[in-house]
Formats: structure tokens, sequence, C-alpha cells
């Protein structure tokens, strides 16, 4: 499994556990495990339009992923109903499954972006890859106190001119351009749990900010690495292995924490 | 001496009703004050007010430093990965962009602020996890930390039991010693009424301020209620009493807190 042609995988599963597992930390510390579940669902359609117009999948799912950002946002300020949102969503999955049969490779590709395949990565995932695996830890480590500060209490931050709009907006976008790039590994479905279970698990384990993050970061790695390993060995889809492993690590952090005395 | 707060006739109104009228007082360095009333007598409006998120619709609030403010009550996941030392640190940086590095001269700081409020039993616990009352003492460290002149505080004894408030307050009351203005607002003043040297009662959108043994009295709480109100005394405490008299003679009796 660590022949050449591998070798892409390797490198995109890396970056991606490194900003999923960086970002996740936030869903769960700020409560947006909606949004991670729904970001990916909005960028489907785009990945398969770009396979419509052939163009790189990234641009396609970072374009509809943005925009995702940009409804949740409107249909927030509209106060619309839980409802509405979810309608949303599923035409934006109507939608997609509509662009992969116009595209004429339907039942493979739905396959691959819904549940993940992560050895089909190639050497054009390279450059967007390193792009979030390097800027979205980044980003998000320079915002660390406002983030947590604005998601704890609100009130207080905004005492000290915290924008909680403008924080909101900033962090889903990385959220945004981190589902993009994860999308094709984990699938569109799965790709939450890369997110959500990493980081719910740390918070069990440890008690202080930054060890949560790292802790989530390491657990995000060891995940996405596993679920490759797996995948190559058995054929089966890797967000199979990554939305399962994920479930399991957190089930096990909290039998450690409700064991320790 | 400049006062720490200075609330010149501000009024406010919120949805096209208004919730105050005209209301001033002030506050010297170190006073203990009690901001009194029912619910929804516009208590938070007039702290929301102090603090900038509400604009006046008159009058003004001038500041003589830096303002604390201690909400309610935390609403938090009990799995939080912040500790209480995190979140009274959070009070002096929580603002501020750039990387988190830890610093010695933070932490001791911190530290101070822990024991200054008797924290440090429980400060490395999740802060999700505290008590009421241990997690008000958490948010009065968070407040102070920035050293301000003046301290606000929404219902701090709402959700705790006697002895949890009467701890609280005997630690606001050395808060004040120090020179930091304390206004704790409360529908019951009672359990302030040894404490607090300071009173703004707020009944009707209107306020009456002044030492509580001239505040609250028949006359000036009656003239603040537009009726008559009966202010008794039993064992130390205080009832203030509405009497009403109703279209068809029947006597309302109400206690009001």
């Amino acid at each position: 499994m660590f022949e050449p042609y591998m070798l892409d995988a390797w490198i995109v599963a890396t970056l991606v556990a490194l900003a999923a597992g960086c970002a996740g930390y936030f869903v769960v510390l700020r409560g947006a495990g909606f949004a991670a579940h729904a970001l990916p669902m909005a960028a489907f359609p785009g990945a398969a339009l770009a396979g419509l117009l052939g163009i790189a999948r990234f641009y396609g799912l970072a374009v509809f992923a943005l925009g995702g950002v940009a409804g949740l946002a409107w249909l927030k300020r509209a106060q619309r109903p839980d409802a509405a949102t979810a309608l949303v969503l599923v035409a934006m999955l109507g939608l997609g499954a509509l662009f992969l049969s116009l595209s004429g490779q339907y039942s493979n590709a739905v396959y691959a972006l819904l549940f993940g395949q992560i050895l089909g990565v190639g050497a054009a995932d390279l450059p967007p890859a390193f792009g979030i695996g390097i800027g979205v830890p980044v980003v998000l480590l320079l915002c660390f106190r406002p983030l947590t500060y604005s998601a704890l209490v609100p009130d207080l931050a905004a005492t000290r001119g915290l924008s909680g709009a403008g924080l909101d907006l900033l962090f889903l976008g990385l959220l945004a351009v981190t589902s993009a790039v994860a999308l094709p590994i984990a699938g569109a479905l799965l790709v939450f749990t890369l997110m959500v279970g990493p980081a719910a698990a740390a918070r069990n384990l440890v008690r202080a900010p930054l060890p949560a993050l790292g802790v989530s970061i390491i657990l995000a790695l060891l995940i996405a690495w596993a679920a490759l390993a797996l995948a190559y060995l058995t054929g089966l889809p890797s967000g199979f292995f990554v939305g399962t492993l994920s479930a399991a690590a957190y089930l096990a952090a909290r039998l450690t924490r409700r064991l320790s005395p | 001496m400049t006062p720490a707060l200075n609330v010149e006739g501000i009024s406010v109104a919120l949805g096209g009703r208004e919730v105050l009228r005209d209301v001033g007082f002030s506050l010297a360095p170190g006073a203990f004050c009690g901001l009194i009333g029912a619910n929804g007598s516009g208590k938070t409006t007039l702290l929301r007010t102090i603090l900038g998120f509400t604009a006046p619709s008159a009058g003004r609030v001038t500041l003589g430093g830096a303002v604390g403010y201690v909400p309610q009550k935390l609403q938090l996941d009990p799995d939080m990965p912040i500790r209480a030392r995190d979140f009274v640190e959070l009070g002096l940086n929580g603002h501020r962009f750039g990387f988190p590095f830890p610093s010695r001269a933070r932490r001791a700081r911190v530290e101070e602020l822990l024991s200054a409020v008797d924290a440090k039993t429980f400060a490395d616990q999740r802060i999700g996890e505290l008590s009421g009352g241990q997690q008000q003492r958490v948010l009065i460290a968070h407040a102070l930390i920035r050293e301000p002149k003046l301290l606000l505080l929404d219902e701090p004894l709402a959700n705790l039991d006697l002895r949890a408030a009467a701890e609280i307050i005997a630690l606001l009351k050395r808060v004040a010693a120090q020179g930091v203005a304390v206004l704790i607002s409360a529908h019951d003043m009672n359990p302030l009424l040894r404490a607090m040297d300071r009173i703004v009662y707020l009944a009707n959108g209107r306020a009456a301020s002044g030492k509580t043994q001239d505040v609250v009295r028949t006359e000036v709480l009656s003239a603040l209620y537009g009726y008559h109100i009966d202010v008794i005394r039993v064992h130390e405490r205080i009832l203030v009493v509405a009497g009403e008299h109703g279209a068809h003679g029947h006597e309302h009796v109400a206690a009001i807190p």
C-alpha cells in the first residue's frame, strides 16, 4: 500500500486530517455540527457539475460549499425553520444526482462522492489539499481565542468588540473549503464524521483547550491513515472506515472518561 | 472624586414600548448597590444600556473606567474542554487574535484572581461541570481580571442556594472594599440588605435611587408605582406589598418581590 501511485493518497489524507481535526475542534466547540453536515451536502452537486463541465473537481466543490455558507447565513438571518434548510439540502443532493446522470458517469461517481473513495485521489488534488492542510490550521490558530470566547459567552465577547456574526462567517468559510477538499476522500455523507468524531473524542480525554485541539488533530490523522490502509486492503470505500473509526474513537473516549476516577 | 458610573436621565424604548423613562443615578468608587425590581421592570435593559449594547433614546451614561460584566448564567456543554482557569484567562485576552502562546506573567495573574475569588480548588475542572456558585466565582474572576472600576452583575443570586448566595455577597463586598463600584441586579432585595449601601429601585420604567432606608419607604415606592404600597419590615426582612382597590371594591393584595 506504499507503492508510488499511492503516495498522493497518503499526502492528501494527511493534509485533510490536519485541517479536519482542527476545524472539527471548533465545530464541536461552537455547536456547528449542523453546518458541518450541511456544507458537504451543498458542495456535492459542485463536484458533479465540475465533471460535466470538464473542470477540476475542487473548484466546483469550493464554489458550491461557499454558496452553502451564504445560503446558511441567509436562512439564519431570515429565521427560516429547519424544515426549509433541510429541504434545500435534499434539493442540492437531487441536483447533484441530475448533474451526475447528465455526465453519464452515474453509479461509480455517485458512489465515490457520497461515500468517499480515497484511492481515486490524484496529483490534481494535491494543491488544494496543501492549501487547506496548512492554511486552515494556521488561520484557526490565529483566531483561536476569539473563536473560543465568542462561542462560550457571546455577550461577554461582544463587550470586547468581537462580532459573533463575523466570526461565524469566517469559520463557516474555512469549514466550506475544508469540506470541499475532504469530500472526495470521506464522502459527502460521511466527511462530517472526520470532523466531529476526533474532536468529540478529544474533549472527553483532556480538559484544556489547546491540548484538546492537539488530541483532536492526532486522532483525525490516525483515523485517516487507518481508513486509507483499510480501504486499500479491503477495496471497501474509505468513507465507511472514516465513519466507523470516528464513532469508535468517540465511544472509546467516553468510556475512558467514565471509567477514570 | 469622579463617579465610577453616572447615568443621566436615560430613556430606552424597545420595539416601540418605553422600557425606561428618565432614569438617573450615580455610583461612587466602592459603592455596593442593588438594582432591584420585579421581572420585566427593566433591570436587564438598564444593564445592557450601561454596557453599550442598547442605545438610549435620551440621556447618557458616563463610565469612570473599564466595566466588568457577569452574565446571569453560563449555558455550557459540560464536556467543553475549558477549565475554570482558561475561562478566567479569556477575560484578559479572549478578544485578541494571534497564536495563543502561553505566558508565565499571564498565568500568574490568573492564579492571583483565582485565589481572590477562592476558586483555586476547582481551577482545573471543566467549567461546565462546576456548580452554579462555583461558576459565579469564575465569572467574577473573569470580569475582575481587567481591573474594572465598575462591576455589573445580572441576577447573580438567582440560581444559588442560601449559603452559596451569602458567599458570593461576601466576596462582592470584598471587591467593593477595594474601590470597585458593584451594581447587582436582583428581584429580591432581602439577601442584599445587609451588604448594600445604595439601591436603585425600578418600577414602571422609572427609578428611585439613594440609600436603602431612604428609598424603600411607603411614600417613595407608592410614588414610583403610582398606587399605594406598604413597606413592611419583619425580622430584618422587607416586604413590599401593593394594596390596590379594584373597580368592584375588592382589595387585591399582591406581594411585589
